[in-house]
């Protein structure tokens, strides 16, 4: 891969930094009236999803890093691996560990697409789409004509995620949810 | 980009700024400061080691040269204080390859002006008047920092006699990154732009003086009466983290002059930088005698960037650099 200099610095480059690939959220440029200029630069590990403050001399540069994030509709799981599909047309398929998966877990759904992030040719992490739709498999009964109160409770749904719903919501009922808070929106 | 032809700046704000510029002309004009004009390109460049001067080659009169963008009109202005011009001033466009950011363009505008016979304190005066005749609303009152208790009030260190060590451990922490092999005044750089700057100006204007000798740039060295210690002679201006202007008691030595030329480009040599041409008609001029006084550089851009509340510098700027 080749090398990225401070000033090449830009949000969405991805970058090696302390062995992982990370990608640059924000760079600054600093400098004091007169000395040595510093680049002040947030990344993301993409491993770990953790973002860093770093500190550079203007001018060092960091590794490329290979990492692309595609596009994969999820298929099944065997219990050991989850597996997605590219949906470029290509049917190829990528073998996913938990340890990659992370939270996506809870949010897996067959047929949904998925943004995959590849490394060096292997699943890093998986990222919902910002909003899912899934049916509820275990409430509380609702409570009729109680619609407009508020109040919730916990709702358990078909891929897992337990989210807390208003109490008119029955079990069988399909929700839309947010992914990134993990809230119920509305009904779908 | 389809729409990248447009200006950086809106076009109420390039009306705003061009009000602002004829402000600070008019403030010259009645302190009696004559305006100058000075190359852009010139045979000397900046050997400040911190500074990358952009060149270029030319046919001239004397055939193909390399001539250098100027970083500052500083030399060129020396050389009209030593042909007794009287105190002058200058909107001088400058070029630092590599300086990009919200408050850096690689190509930019000084406001840079030299008083003979004015010592320090009466230029850090007059640089604050010129900042409140530009921002709309008074900024509150001008305190004087040094630099060595800036250090000892923030960080709890003396940045003249901390253990290199120690610096270079605290840099890196601060920093989160490697300082092992970094010299003082680097770690003293980098604690200053991350750990003092964003809060200087608060409240204010905030003048911070005596800063280490090693960080003179073209500013008189002298031993500071409280413990002996050799200061340079040198301001910068602070409004809201921002870094104004800066400020030196002028080196009119030309012995001091060249030492110090030489001196910078056997540190680039060390780093692994380009040389600079030196300019030798600054030596010239310094020889036949420039008078003493000061001088400070102002980032105008800056100046307008803070008067009109903009996050961006170039927002103040007709066309920055990625639109030029």
């Amino acid at each position: 891969m080749a090398n990225y200099s401070t000033n090449e610095f830009k949000p969405g480059l991805k970058v090696m930094l302390d062995g992982d690939p990370c990608a640059i959220l924000e760079n600054d440029y600093v400098k004091p009236g007169k000395g040595q200029a510093f680049n002040r630069v947030k990344l993301r590990n993409l491993m770990t999803g953790r973002v860093w403050e770093r500190t550079f001399k203007s001018g060092e540069s960091l590794e490329g890093a290979d990492v692309l994030e595609l596009d994969m509709e999820y298929l099944y799981t065997d219990g050991e691996m989850w597996y997605f599909m590219l949906t470029d047309g290509s049917f190829e398929q990528y073998p996913v560990e938990k340890k990659a998966l992370g939270d996506t877990e809870k949010w897996l759904k067959e047929q949904v697409v998925y943004t995959v992030t590849l490394w060096n040719d292997n699943v890093i992490n998986v990222t919902p789409p910002n909003f899912i739709e899934l049916e509820v498999t275990e409430t509380d009964p609702g409570l009729k004509g109680d619609t407009a109160q508020g109040g919730s409770k916990p709702a358990t749904l078909s891929s897992g995620a337990v989210v807390r719903v208003p109490l008119f919501i029955n079990e069988g009922e399909v929700l839309k949810v947010d992914t990134r808070s993990g809230e119920y929106v509305s009904r779908a | 980009m389809i729409d990248d032809w447009r200006p950086s700046a809106e076009i109420a704000t390039l009306r705003e700024r061009a009000r602002l510029i004829a402000e600070v002309r008019a403030f010259f004009a009645e302190r009696g400061v004559l305006e100058v004009e000075t190359p852009v390109l010139g045979h000397g460049g900046s050997t400040d080691v911190h500074l990358a001067s952009l060149a270029c080659a030319a046919t001239t009169p004397a055939g193909r040269e390399r001539l250098w963008l100027q970083t500052s009109p500083e030399f060129h202005m020396k050389r009209l204080l030593a042909a007794g011009s009287g105190p002058i001033f200058q909107i001088a466009r400058c070029f630092r390859d590599g300086e990009v950011g919200t408050r850096h363009n690689l190509e930019f505008t000084m406001l840079e002006w030299y008083r003979p016979g004015l010592d320090l304190d009466g230029l850090i005066e007059e640089t604050a008047a010129l900042i409140r005749r530009v921002l709309p609303i008074d900024p509150g009152p001008l305190r004087r920092r040094r630099y060595r208790e800036l250090f000892r009030a923030s960080l709890g260190l003396d940045p003249f006699h901390e253990p290199l060590e120690a610096l270079r451990r605290l840099a890196g922490e601060k920093g989160g990154l490697s300082m092992a092999d970094a010299p003082r005044d680097d770690c003293l750089d980098l604690l200053m732009s991350l750990e003092i700057e964003p809060g200087l100006g608060r409240e204010g204007i905030e003048v911070v003086v005596d800063y280490p000798a090693g960080q003179a740039a073209l500013a008189r060295r002298y031993r500071d009466p409280e413990d002996g210690e050799w200061v340079a002679a040198r301001f910068e201006v602070y409004r809201q983290g921002l870094e104004l202007a800066n400020g030196y008691d002028e080196l009119t030595d030309a012995e001091e002059q060249r030492a110090r030329f030489a001196e910078d480009n056997a540190a680039r040599r060390a780093m692994g930088l380009a040389e600079v041409d030196v300019d030798a008609r600054l030596l010239a001029a310094l020889e036949a005698g420039m008078p003493e006084g000061s001088g400070v550089a102002l980032g105008l851009d800056r100046l307008i960037q803070l008067a009109l509340g903009k996050a961006h510098v170039a927002e103040v700027m007709a066309f920055a650099t990625p639109r030029a």
